[in-house]
């Protein structure tokens, strides 16, 4: 396999001990990567089991109170803010993707703390609510 | 038998161009595009069933029941289905082609996913299409109000 003088430049990067970070290596590049990629696959997993939840409103209305009643309960509620967590990391951040492919990749590291400053803003707006209805029934 | 060894360093060479629709960047488009439509429906979505009134404690058959009732929240939520699922699907594919380093496990995974993308799109359509908000012999207290009025 031929390889390319780019390949090879990053190859020797790694050889070094402490590696300079890159776009995608060490930096926030890296890191909204990563959460992109663990929040995409909770939510698709919750995904699956919400849609086979939902889809017992079919089947009878005691067979849907049952199971709802389920994400009614405390360690639920908390599970939730966790979900809605990564749901608006993985929405904001994705608006940061498409900005960086369709407007300038230079200002990818201000936005990654843009993206963290409107997740802390939307959890202060969501978290108190939720938690308030979760713990007062 | 004669092989010509590539000059070394020399850039990388797509293949000859195929024919026919390029999956790959129409996918590419797709997560883009989707994904705006979905933060307006998923968004929308969580504002209606757990921000407003009472949220999560308040969800039941009756509250569900009265929003599917609507062609409006019909439409919502078989869109929010079809885009979430495709879009989700196609991020898993992503992460099977990356991380699954064997040709069969590949192959089992992305079936695998393909399988539960299709399947539940096909049962969450015909759930919001087929299901009756008021079924008879159901006690009255567990039925959206717009069901004492029939």
């Amino acid at each position: 396999m031929p390889q390319t003088a780019g390949t090879l430049d990053s190859q020797q990067k790694t050889t070094s001990r402490r590696p300079a970070g890159t776009l995608y290596r060490g930096n926030t590049g890296m890191w909204s990567w990563v959460l992109h990629r663990i929040t995409g696959v909770a939510i698709f997993f919750f995904l699956l089991v919400h849609i086979l939840d939902t889809a017992l409103v079919r089947l009878s209305p005691e067979a849907y109170n049952a199971v709802i009643s389920q994400y009614q309960t405390p360690i639920m509620g908390l599970g939730e803010v966790a979900l809605v967590g990564a749901i608006v990391f993985h929405a904001f951040n994705g608006l940061r993707i498409i900005l960086i492919d369709f407007w300038n990749a230079k200002y990818q590291r201000v936005l990654f703390y843009v993206v963290i400053g409107l997740w802390v803003v939307t959890m202060l707006g969501f978290a108190p609510r939720h938690l308030i209805n979760v713990f007062s029934h | 038998m004669t092989s010509t060894i590539e000059a070394p360093r020399s850039p990388y060479t797509r293949s000859a161009k195929k024919r026919g629709l390029n999956w790959e960047k129409w996918g590419w488009i797709y997560m883009r595009v989707s994904g705006v439509v979905l933060i307006v429906l998923i968004f929308g979505h969580l504002f209606v069933n757990l921000m407003v009134g009472e949220g999560v404690s308040a969800l039941n058959f009756a509250f569900v029941a009265g929003k599917l009732a609507s062609p409006f929240w019909q439409t919502w939520d078989v869109l929010m289905l079809w885009l979430a699922l495709i879009h989700g699907g196609n991020g898993m594919r992503t992460l099977v082609n990356d991380y699954a380093t064997s040709r069969i496990s590949r192959g089992i995974l992305k079936v695998a996913i393909l399988l539960s993308v299709v399947s539940l799109i096909v049962l969450g359509t015909l759930v919001v299409y087929t299901f009756d908000a008021c079924p008879a012999g159901s006690p009255a207290d567990l039925l959206p109000a717009l069901c004492s009025n029939l």
